[in-house]
C-alpha cells in the first residue's frame, strides 16, 4: 500500500512534549548529526545533492547546490542563515513546525553548517509570533546544554554558535538579500544579485539562506540517505513536504504528502469544500502565485506540473475560496498588502503597486471599466522583472490570472455598480450556522 | 524625556548582552529597539537617542530603520494589541466582519486605544496560521478560529482583568512591554507551557495515523506525474468530523 501521507516533521506533533529535546531523542533526534559529523562535509553536500531536496521556501532551488556554491578555504568567515519570515499570505507552515518540532530546524543547522563550513548560524524569525519565539529559545538551550550546540560537538572539533534573531513587522524580509540587511541591522531592502548570498550575504561573506522546512528536512535524509528521501515525490520534484489547506475547506490544516499530489486528492482527505458549497479558486503556493480554478483540481503539486499549468508550487499554501467569494475583493486585498510591504526601493513597484489598488478599488467599487483591465494589466506587465527582486512580479500573479479566469465578475461589478457579492455569505460564522 | 538614571543602567546591561551576540554591532539595532520598545511600549525619541548611543550611529540613521518596521510604534500602545488579520483569507472568512465589529464594540478606530490604556487596535496583515482563519493576535499570540462574538469576549476579558489563555501560546499572556522584551531575545521562561498544536496542525497526521501512513509504511511508489485515481478515495470525507465544531470560543 502507497502511503498518501507520508508524516515525517509532523510525525509526533500530538505528543504534548513534542518540542522538548527528550521527545526528539525519544523519537531518534540528534543520530542524524552523528551520521553527518562523521562524513567529509563534501560528502554531506552531496548527499543533500543525491537527495534532490529543493528549497522549502518557495523557488525550489536545490539545496545542496546551493551549499556546493560556498567557496572552501577562503579565509573568511560563513555564515549560516535561516530564512523563518514566513509571511506569505497562505503560507502558515513553517510556524508550527517550530512551535511543535524545533530541534528538526536545530539539528539540521548543526549539519548544514558543519557542511558548508560555518560557524555561526542565525534563525531570522518573524517578530509577530511569540511562542514560536520563546520555542526557538528554549530548544536553543537545550541543544546548547546537551553539547550539540557550542564547542566542539560531539568531540568533533567542530563549533557552532546559534542566535535567534526576531524580526520587526516587513514581509520583505522574507526575501533573503532584504533579510541580510536587516540581519546586519537596515531597512530591511533586497540587494542586486549577483553577487549572490553564496559569495557575498551577511557581512559580504558567503553565507547559505535556506528556509525552516528545508532545513528541517536535512536530519531525515542524512538519517535515512538520499534515496530514502528521493523514492518520494516526482522524477524531478523529489521527496515530501508540508501542504498547508486554508479557507473554505472542511478539515483546513497541515498535510505532509510526496510532491506531486493533487489538490483533489488532498481536498479527499480534507472533507472536501465546506457542505453545500463549490471551489470556485485557489492558491496553489501562497498569494504570489497565479490562481487555480477546479479545472486545476488534478495537477499533480510538483514544481514542473503547476508551472506547466501556469502557475507556481511556490509555498505549497493552499487557500480555497468558495462560489460565495467575491474573487475582485480577494485581489485587491493582496495587492493592498504588496502595496504596504513593498519597501519602496524600485520604483515600478513602489508606484506600480499604488496604481494597481486605485483600479482595482474602483473596479470592486462598480465604478471600474472594461478599459481599466487592459490597463491593469499593462501596469502588471511594466512591474514583473522591472525591479530587485520578485515582490513586483506577485501583483502581476493574481491581477493577471484572475483577469484570465474571471474576467465577466469583474465586468459585473461594473454592470451592477458594486459588488454582486454577499460578504457574510463567505465568513465562517455563516458555515456555523449553515 | 530620556531615560533615568537607573533605567539607563540597566538597559546598557542588556544591551551589551544583544551586542555580544553579533559579529557587528550593528546587527544589535534590531533588537535593541525592541528592548527600548519593552521600556516605554513604544520607540520614543529617547529609546532612539539611546540605540543610537549605544551603537554609534546617527539618531537619523535609527529613526530611518525604525520607521520600515511595522512593530515598532511611535505612540504608546495599550497593554494589549490587538492585532486582527484581514488580509484577504481572514477577511473573507470573517475578518472584516470582526474588525468592524472590534472598533464599533470598543469605539476606537484602526491604530488607536481605549481610554484605560487597555487594549489598542489594529488590522494586522497575515499572521502565518491561516488554517485557523479568522485569527487575531494579541501581543502576538494566538488566538484562533475567533468570531464576532468570541472577539467581542476577548476584549473585554483583556479590559477587566480577566485570566486570558491564547490558542496556541504561553500560559500566561504577557503584556506588550513583555512581549517586547522576549523580541529582544530575553525569554520569559514560559516556552514549556501552553498548547502546541490545534486541530488544524494536526489534521493530516491525524488521517495518517487511522491508515497507519507513514513515509515507510508504504512502498514509497513515486506519485504518478500526470494524475491517476484519487489513492485517498477509500477515506471517508463525510464521516469526517469538521474539527470547526466547537471553533471560536476558547475564551
Amino acid at each position: 500500500m502507497t502511503s498518501v501521507l507520508t508524516p515525517e516533521l509532523t510525525a509526533y506533533w500530538d505528543e504534548p512534549d513534542s518540542f522538548t529535546l527528550a521527545a526528539y531523542q525519544r523519537h531518534g533526534g540528534y543520530r542524524a548529526l552523528a551520521r553527518a559529523i562523521a562524513m567529509p562535509p563534501n560528502q554531506v553536500i552531496q548527499t543533500l545533492k543525491d537527495s534532490v531536496l529543493r528549497g522549502r521556501g518557495g523557488a525550489g532551488f536545490p539545496t545542496g547546490v546551493k551549499w556546493g556554491f560556498i567557496p572552501q578555504g577562503d579565509g573568511k568567515p560563513h555564515y549560516l542563515v535561516v530564512n523563518a519570515d514566513e509571511s506569505e499570505p497562505g503560507a502558515c507552515k513553517d510556524m508550527p513546525t517550530m512551535l511543535a518540532n524545533p530541534h528538526a530546524l536545530i539539528e539540521g543547522m548543526v549539519i548544514a553548517a558543519y557542511a558548508i563550513h560555518a560557524d555561526r548560524a542565525f534563525i531570522y524569525v518573524r517578530g509577530e509570533v511569540l511562542h514560536v519565539i520563546r520555542r526557538l529559545h528554549h530548544a536553543v538551550a537545550e541543544a546548547y546544554e546537551a553539547g550539540f550546540l557550542g564547542d566542539d560537538i560531539l568531540g568533533s572539533g567542530f563549533s557552532l554558535q546559534v542566535v535567534v534573531h526576531a524580526g520587526a513587522g516587513a514581509y520583505i524580509c522574507g526575501e533573503e538579500t532584504a533579510l541580510l540587511d536587516s540581519l546586519e541591522g537596515y531597512r530591511g531592502q533586497p540587494r542586486l544579485k549577483p553577487p549572490f548570498p553564496a559569495t557575498a550575504g551577511l557581512y559580504a561573506c558567503p553565507t547559505v539562506v535556506n528556509n525552516v522546512e528545508s532545513i528541517s528536512s536535512v536530519p531525515y535524509i542524512i538519517g535515512h540517505g538520499a534515496p530514502a528521501f528521493a523514492a518520494f515525490g516526482t522524477e524531478k520534484s523529489k521527496g515530501f513536504g508540508i501542504f498547508s489547506l486554508s479557507g473554505h475547506v472542511t478539515t483546513p490544516g497541515q498535510y505532509e504528502a510526496p510532491l506531486g499530489t493533487t489538490l483533489r486528492e488532498l481536498l479527499d482527505l480534507a472533507g472536501g469544500i465546506r457542505g453545500g458549497h463549490r471551489l470556485k479558486f485557489w492558491t496553489p503556493g501562497g498569494s504570489s502565485t497565479p490562481l487555480f480554478t477546479d479545472e486545476h483540481l488534478d495537477v499533480p503539486l510538483d514544481y514542473e506540473s503547476v508551472a506547466a499549468a501556469g502557475s507556481m508550487l511556490g509555498t505549497r499554501s493552499i487557500q480555497l475560496f468558495d462560489e460565495t467569494t467575491c474573487v475582485v475583493r480577494v485581489v485587491l486585498r493582496w495587492i493592498e498588502f504588496y502595496q504596504h510591504e513593498s519597501c519602496g526601493k524600485c520604483t515600478p513597484c513602489r508606484e506600480g503597486s499604488y496604481w494597481v489598488v486605485q483600479l482595482l478599488d474602483q473596479l470592486e467599487r462598480g465604478e471600474g471599466s472594461e478599459a481599466d483591465l487592459e490597463k491593469l494589466l499593462d501596469i502588471c506587465q511594466n512591474i514583473t522583472g522591472r525591479a530587485f527582486c520578485a515582490l513586483g512580479d506577485s501583483i502581476e500573479a493574481p491581477v493577471k490570472s484572475s483577469i484570465r479566469y474571471f474576467k465577466d465578475e469583474y465586468l459585473e461589478h461594473q454592470r451592477l455598480g458594486g459588488c454582486p457579492f454577499d460578504p457574510a455569505a463567505s465568513s465562517l460564522f455563516a458555515m456555523e450556522s449553515a | 524625556m530620556p531615560f533615568s538614571d537607573e533605567a539607563r543602567a540597566r538597559l546598557e546591561a542588556d544591551t551589551s548582552q544583544i551586542i555580544g551576540r553579533y559579529p557587528q554591532s550593528r546587527s544589535a539595532l534590531l533588537p535593541l529597539l525592541h528592548l527600548v520598545q519593552a521600556e516605554e511600549g513604544y520607540v520614543s525619541a529617547a529609546g532612539i537617542e539611546f540605540c543610537a548611543a549605544q551603537l554609534g550611529l546617527t539618531e537619523a540613521e535609527v529613526t530611518a530603520v525604525v520607521s520600515f518596521y511595522s512593530m515598532y510604534k511611535h505612540r504608546p500602545v495599550g497593554e494589549y494589541h490587538v492585532g486582527v488579520c484581514t488580509n484577504s483569507l481572514c477577511a473573507v472568512m470573517g475578518g472584516d466582519a470582526i474588525f468592524s465589529d472590534l472598533q464599533e464594540h470598543l469605539g476606537i478606530g484602526n491604530d488607536e486605544t481605549t481610554g484605560d490604556g487597555k487594549v489598542s487596535l489594529e488590522h494586522v496583515e497575515c499572521n502565518a496560521a491561516c488554517d485557523y482563519a479568522p485569527v487575531i493576535m494579541v501581543n502576538w499570540e494566538f488566538f484562533d478560529d475567533m468570531t464576532p462574538q468570541s472577539a467581542r469576549e476577548l476584549v473585554d476579558g483583556l479590559r477587566s482583568g480577566a485570566d486570558i489563555t491564547p490558542t496556541r501560546g504561553a500560559p500566561r499572556l504577557c503584556t506588550w512591554k513583555q512581549a517586547s522584551r522576549i523580541l529582544a531575545g530575553f525569554p520569559d521562561g514560559q516556552a514549556t507551557g501552553g498548547h502546541t498544536a490545534g486541530h488544524a496542525t494536526l489534521a493530516g497526521l491525524r488521517i495518517a495515523k487511522e491508515h497507519g501512513w507513514t513515509p515507510e509504511s508504504g512502498d514509497a511508489a513515486q506519485t504518478n506525474a500526470g494524475g491517476s485515481g484519487p489513492p485517498g478515495s477509500g477515506v471517508s470525507p463525510g464521516g469526517a468530523v469538521s474539527p470547526r465544531a466547537n471553533t471560536g470560543r476558547q475564551q
